[in-house]
């Protein structure tokens, strides 16, 4: 004869919170907590007592006090009796700027090496080889100093375009390029519908936006006449005339010109400026990120069964269609939120801007701002809200995507 | 460099409380080392030479503060900081003594809290323009390209001038002064623009110096000195004490040669109260009578110092100038020792 009884219920005891595996791991966990939080604590209390200690305090004013430098590089309104917040919005535009270029220029590179390095060409797979290695396994700063110095070593020097016989020339009149940066011809509008050079701007690209409707169009026909028929229609010029009808008309009507750069005095004027500093870093971080991304393209692509492959060839897909309509497709699943990294990496990386002279938020609002008004600690509190919410707000944007190509579980 | 101005920041006070509490002069005396901020090369003040000893102007401004001090003038440890890091490395106590030609102006000594001693150079701000350019005049650099080293207050000086002159120019900001120095041979600036005597420095290292001129505006007022924290005066006293001594001893005749004669006794009272044969000078600084004799014999007097490292028959080639004692038109003016 058995009977069921209840486990006796002990009540709780506090060593318990060592013994229990229930409650083991809360309790370390609680205890962790609590020391971060006291390190934390410790820190800030620290820094506040010290600081009070030797008179200083904490104090944001000074971003209202006329900056007193000069930028080179600005992407809106700035001179030297601008504000320090205006030095630092200059600098957040021109570490925004070289980051978007440069995460996408770096994509480019990264998948194009990626895809050649598993090519069945020894000789191109192994230059791909040799390329991941050599870039990434030297420090991203290296290379931004040894591609500046690189330009300004071999590039002439604007006053070498000068003279009867100069030992340098433009290229076609137009391009120059010098030891400051590359110059182009500047595109504008002889007789613009609207007064701002932005809204003409805007309007060639409303114009491209109705190409992009009709070529959609097109194509929807034409795919609609290949289901019923089985043969689908050459539509290469009506493609070619919806793209630049629209175009030519508009430029046309506006009256499009070019202002080529000219040398005048001790640099060239006119034109378009693409400063040295700016492509030096901007092609090292490209280049540089291009090797981590190739390395992450090609564990992509490895990671599609070779079994896809075989099957889209043995229904007669060329190698080029194989990769971009089955492989990629797939592939891209294990290539995107190793690619979120390879972006924040740029973005951060993009603060060693100095080591050129490029004026960016860590040079400007990071250096030198701080250094002019001796407040180090206000301007890294406000480098690192900075840099932490542009990370966050791309990988934001990058999970997005990723949500939109990752496999759809039904 | 970037973690170094983010370390500081963080460790800015928790440092400078300590210090102030207890004392720089004490913790130089325990340590048995002066810690002393220098630029990170720049000929004639202050670059290690080809045994690897930091020699130059204010080098020797940091060797007669330990030879004061520590009796000793090798026992520094030279600290090198860029235009950027040398205030937080004062602030944060890394360093006890920045002597790095820094400009002696209000903002730094009051809102950045921080103590000139005195100066020990009088220098304003020039330009740097290759001679083929035929550039005479800095009024002449409209739309030129300017190399400028970040963080000084050459940038503020040059925003300055080239507003209220009423031309423009693109400024290319550079870290160090060998980075600049590139910069500027290889053509990517038309000018290169520091303290004058750091062009005269710069231009002596060229491989042709004579291809290049230094414009004859000087733009702005350049007092360099040597700093310490704000709040400790015992310190501050020791310093500038032991940088008059070397002005005061040129202008006694004192010199690295006779001055162990000197020190024996002359009948010069204010000598023998300075190289202390007389009185307790050394004493109220808290140092050995004999601090300022061994001051002076680490390097000679200031004039002795000067002619060594960047006077006319240097390469860097400087003259007097504003730098004479004023017994000599100079501003060299060092209050009596008494």
């Amino acid at each position: 004869m058995s009977t069921l009884t209840d486990p006796p219920n002990e009540g709780f005891r506090l060593s318990m919170l060592i013994n229990d595996t229930r409650y083991r791991s809360l309790t370390f966990q609680v205890i962790a907590a609590i020391v971060l939080a006291l390190c934390i604590w410790y820190l800030g209390n620290n820094l506040i007592q010290n600081l009070r200690a030797a008179g200083l305090n904490i104090s944001y004013s000074f971003l209202g006090d006329s900056a007193g430098y000069d930028i080179n590089q600005r992407l809106v309104e700035y001179d030297s009796q601008s504000s320090h917040a205006r030095a630092a919005l200059v600098g957040v535009l021109n570490t925004l700027l070289v980051a978007f270029l440069a995460c996408i220029t770096a994509t480019v590179f990264g998948v194009v090496a990626g895809v050649l390095r598993l090519s069945n060409n020894w000789l191109v797979s192994k230059l791909m080889a040799v390329y991941v290695e050599i870039f990434r396994n030297i420090p991203v700063l290296i290379w931004i100093i040894i591609i500046f110095t690189i330009m300004t070593a071999v590039l002439p020097g604007p006053r070498e375009f000068r003279g009867d016989d100069p030992s340098a020339s433009m290229l076609f009149d137009a391009f120059a390029f010098t030891n400051r940066g590359i110059y182009t011809p500047l595109p504008w509008f002889q007789n613009g519908i609207f007064e701002s050079t932005a809204m003409n701007w805007l309007l060639i690209l409303a114009g491209f936006a109705l190409s992009w409707g009709v070529v959609h169009q097109i194509n929807v026909w034409a795919s609609r006449k290949q289901e019923a028929t089985g043969v689908r229609p050459k539509t290469l010029l009506p493609v070619l005339a919806a793209w630049l009808v629209p175009f030519l008309a508009l430029t046309m009507i506006m009256g499009l010109t070019w202002e080529y750069p000219e040398l005048k005095g001790f640099n060239f004027t006119g034109g378009i400026k693409v400063g040295g500093p700016l492509i030096a870093l901007w092609f090292a971080l490209s280049i540089y990120t291009g090797a981590f991304i190739a390395e992450n393209v090609r564990a992509g692509i490895q990671a599609v069964s070779k079994g896809q492959t075989e099957a889209a060839a043995a229904l007669g897909l060329r190698p080029r269609r194989v990769m971009n309509l089955v492989v990629l497709p797939q592939a891209l699943r294990v290539i995107i939120p190793p690619l979120i990294s390879q972006f924040l990496n740029i973005t951060k990386n993009s603060s060693l801007a100095i080591a050129v002279g490029y004026a960016d938020i860590t040079a400007t609002l990071g250096g030198i701002t701080l250094n002019q008004t001796g407040r180090a600690i206000e301007c890294v509190l406000l480098l690192m809200l900075f840099y932490l919410t542009a990370s966050l707000v791309i990988s934001m944007v990058m999970n997005v995507y990723n949500a939109s190509v990752k496999l759809k579980e039904r | 460099m970037k973690k170094t101005v983010f370390l500081g920041a963080l460790t800015v006070a928790g440092l400078a409380a300590g210090a102030a509490a207890a004392g720089t002069l004490d913790d130089v005396k325990a340590r048995g080392k002066l810690n002393c901020g220098v630029t990170t090369g720049l000929v004639g003040f202050a670059a290690p030479n080809a045994n690897g000893e930091w020699e130059g102007f204010d080098v020797a401004v940091c060797r007669a503060v330990a030879a004061a001090v520590l009796g000793d003038s090798t026992a520094v440890e030279f600290v090198p900081t860029t235009g950027k890091t040398r205030f937080t490395a004062l602030a944060s106590g890394e360093i006890d003594l920045l002597a790095r030609n820094t400009t002696w102006t209000f903002s730094r000594d009051v809102d950045l809290k921080f103590e000139f001693v005195g100066v020990n150079y009088y220098d304003g701000q020039g330009f740097m323009v290759p001679k083929e350019l035929g550039v005479s005049s800095a009024k002449e650099l409209d739309g030129a390209t300017v190399c400028i080293q970040t963080g000084t207050t050459t940038e503020l000086n040059l925003a300055d001038f080239f507003r209220s002159n009423n031309i423009s120019y693109e400024p290319v900001p550079i870290e160090t002064n060998a980075e600049a120095q590139q910069q500027y041979l290889a053509g990517s600036c038309d000018v290169y623009t520091t303290d004058a005597s750091g062009l005269a420095a710069t231009r002596a290292t060229f491989d042709d110096p004579s291809g290049h001129v230094i414009l004859p505006e000087i733009i702005s007022k350049e007092p360099l000195g040597p700093l310490v924290r704000h709040g400790d005066h015992e310190w501050g006293d020791v310093v500038r004490w032991s940088l008059m001594a070397l002005i005061a001893a040129e202008e006694l005749g004192i010199t690295s040669a006779n001055i162990s004669e000197m020190a024996a006794g002359t009948d010069n009272p204010e000598i023998n109260r300075l190289l202390g044969s007389e009185g307790t000078l050394g004493e109220m600084l808290g140092l050995e009578a004999d601090w300022a004799q061994k001051a002076v014999a680490a390097g000679g007097n200031y004039g002795e110092i000067f002619a060594k490292n960047i006077g006319e028959d240097t390469p860097v080639g400087l003259a007097r100038g504003l730098n004479a004692q004023w017994t000599e038109g100079g501003l060299l003016y060092a209050p009596p020792f008494r």
